[in-house]
């Protein structure tokens, strides 16, 4: 295991480089083409790489070869791996979309010169946050994404995308507050950021405290999960980037926010005291996220809406605490992220094909375009659960490991669960009925869809055909990934060791013991246990 | 450790007050709509949770540089490093946040963070009780159903005579 230790910072290292290096190369677009593709593709196989190498046991690196409470380290066990490796490669299949769009289009629509920087950036940070083995890091890592999700929002300044930016902006800066004032109060009560060390320390303060913390934490990341009464800002600004842009951010970023739940949840809280509370916003979610899909007009819209009302299946997951659920839970979240970009990206094909998203305006298109209709079928089909596709198998999933916990909440969630599941169905075969049914109207235009964005396109479906046929393998390892986390003492001693210090060498570990920070740390954890 | 080198956590009392004074004008700002008002409201609010950390380091004291100050003297670098951190990225985003004003104010005169008009819309379809799109069968329930029934005996009637 140890020899390989060098692959757990490349997906952060490597998309930062080419970032750099693209940002050099803006004079010449196919040299920036070339750096993204092979750092984007150079962190796929890390991800995979990864994914082997965690199945032993969390990997973990000391940064800079600093010992770990102290030191920063990165930490990839199962769930990191999985997630960095389904979110590399779907970001490799944007990126490849986008270089189709911008080839079709001669690169006017937007400036790519700093699209491609910007993208890898993204990259980096949502690596850097999946890999944090540390409460800092991945606030670190989540303004890394925010600020480059800034940037892609607004490209090219338009008044429309000014307008949903400003509002994306402000609520995402407002969490990322809360998030930095969560971790100051973390640090004051316990002396420490390191994810491990928290999980030893935060049990022995007091409970009230405690709850506090973790409520503040559970709203930072509720924001940037879309989790029900904070998920407004979602559905508006999202549908009006750019397609590829959208598709990424609806893949990934609410993810990043399940994933820093999911993590927090298991590893410093564990006594499980707002998991009704969970439940309940996991319903609510559910219910009111396909409502307003049901009531939405426009097909990027309607997909937003979607993407909120799905969050709440991973966050029923996760309340549930016990292994079954966690595992749905993961196995949804790696269904989801696929399934949800890909029909962002068909929506792009849509829009281009039929000249609108607007469902009033479009129709016909399974007569104009039968391919782009299949295109759109399959990953829609997924979306709604119907078997014997992934999203199906996710849901039985949690609705098993919501009945084997038995309690009337969960028995009222799993149901709330399927009619929103039928509701999806029923806003899904809207959609597909007004844009591809509907008698055409007599203006369409005589468009074109370029192969270059239609090939990463069925990639993506192909894809999510792949987890449906490799799910019992899949399903395999996010159960295991599942008990890693219910087991948070496997991620504590790979992190600290047996002795309470990483791997890494600093060379006065021994003088360090009585120096000022140590004092006070030990200190602290003494007079809150006391 | 025993407790002899604890060291003195009780906070601040200024640090504790302007920490809360900083919120409370931060909060008051961002709730404005001026994008602008909201972005120095951001800056407070960031600045205010920089003071806490600088709360949770505890007691100050001297720099935390070997042969500069006994170890037990020293005050805690970690939190310090972490303000650093926090300092720049809001400094990149506040950047951000006004070039994004500006632009703004290029487009439409204003930085008015604005509602969504499809939002509006649909508010508006539902005070009017309407459907939130029109159906193309929708237009077609002009004539009666007695006249539908008619027209789809059609063929029986045509075959009777």
């Amino acid at each position: 295991m140890s020899e390989f230790t060098w692959l757990v910072p490349l997906p952060v290292v490597m998309p930062l480089f080419a970032a750099g290096l693209a940002l050099a190369l803006y004079r010449h677009p196919k040299a920036q083409r070339v750096t993204s593709v092979v750092a984007l593709t150079l962190m796929v196989a890390a991800g995979v790489g990864l994914l082997f190498l965690a199945d032993g046991g969390p990997v973990v690196v000391d940064v800079g070869g600093w010992a770990a409470p102290v030191g920063i380290d990165l930490v990839a066990d199962r769930l990191s791996a999985l997630m960095l490796t389904v979110s590399s490669t779907v970001m490799l299949c944007v990126l490849l979309y986008s270089l189709g769009q911008g080839i079709s289009d001669g690169d006017e629509a937007a400036p790519v010169s700093i699209y491609h920087p910007t993208f890898l950036v993204l990259a980096a940070g949502v690596s850097n946050a999946f890999l944090a083995g540390d409460l800092f890091n991945l606030y670190v890592g989540f303004e890394i994404l925010l600020a480059a999700s800034y940037v892609l929002l607004t490209l090219g300044g338009t008044g429309e995308r000014i307008r949903a930016g400003s509002i994306y902006v402000v609520v995402a800066l407002l969490s990322s507050v809360l998030f930095l004032m969560a971790i100051a109060l973390v640090y004051a009560a316990t002396g420490t950021v390191n994810l491990a060390q928290l999980g030893q320390r935060l049990p022995e303060i007091d409970p009230a405290v405690q709850l506090v913390l973790q409520l503040l934490l559970l709203l930072a990341f509720g924001i940037k999960a879309a989790i029900f009464p904070l998920s407004a800002w979602l559905p508006d600004s999202y549908p009006t980037a750019p397609a590829p842009v959208t598709a990424v951010f609806a893949g990934l970023l609410t993810k990043v926010g399940v994933y820093a739940i999911l993590r927090t949840q298991t590893l410093l809280f564990t006594d499980g005291r707002l998991d009704t509370v969970l439940m309940c916003l996991a319903l609510a979610t559910m219910v009111v996220g396909i409502l307003g899909a049901v009531a939405q007009n426009d097909i990027k819209r309607l997909l937003s809406f979607t993407l909120v009302s799905h969050i709440g299946y991973m966050i029923f997951g996760i309340s549930l605490a016990t292994q079954a659920g966690l595992g749905a839970s993961i196995f949804y979240v790696a269904h989801h992220i696929t399934v949800q970009t890909t029909l962002f990206l068909v929506v792009g094909l849509v829009e281009r094909r039929g000249g609108s998203t607007s469902l009033d305006r479009l129709g016909g298109l399974a007569k104009i375009a039968p391919g782009l209709a299949v295109l759109f079928f399959i990953p829609a089909m997924n979306l709604a659960g119907i078997p014997p596709m992934s999203g199906f198998l996710g849901k039985v999933g949690l609705l098993e490991a919501g009945i084997a916990v038995g309690t009337p909440l969960a028995y009222t969630v799993v149901v709330g669960s399927v009619v929103t599941s039928l509701l999806t169905l029923y806003a899904i075969v809207k959609a597909w009925n007004k844009a591809f049914w509907q008698t055409p109207p007599e203006d369409v235009p005589p468009a074109t869809l370029p192969m270059t964005m239609v090939a990463p396109t069925a990639a993506l479906v192909a894809l999510g055909l792949l987890i449906t046929v490799v799910s019992g393998p899949l399903y395999a390892y996010t159960d295991r990934a599942a008990s890693t986390l219910m087991d948070s003492s496997s991620y504590i001693d790979a992190v600290l060791g047996t002795d309470g210090r990483g791997q890494g060498e600093s060379t006065d570990v021994s003088d360090e013991e009585d120096s000022g920070p140590e004092v006070e740390q030990d200190g602290v954890t003494e007079g809150a246990a006391r | 450790m025993t407790g002899s080198t604890l060291i003195d956590m009780s906070p601040n009392l200024t640090l504790v007050v302007a920490t809360g004074a900083l919120f409370i004008a931060g909060v008051y700002l961002l709730l404005e709509r001026s994008l602008t008002r909201v972005l120095i409201g951001f800056i407070l609010i960031s600045n205010g949770v920089n003071l806490l950390f600088l709360i949770a380091s505890g007691r100050a004291g001297g720099p935390p540089l070997i042969g500069e100050a006994e170890p037990a003297e020293m005050s805690d670098p970690l939190p310090q490093a972490l303000i650093l951190t926090a300092i720049v990225i809001t400094l990149a985003l506040t950047a951000f946040v006004l070039a994004m004003a500006y632009r703004s104010w290029q487009l439409h005169g204003h930085d008015e963070v604005q509602d969504d008009l499809e939002d509006r819309r649909i508010v508006r379809l539902a005070a009017k009780n309407s459907p939130s799109f029109t159906d193309l069968d929708a237009d077609e329930v002009t004539e009666s159903i007695d006249e539908q029934a008619a027209e789809a005996r059609d063929e029986t009637q045509r075959s009777d005579s």
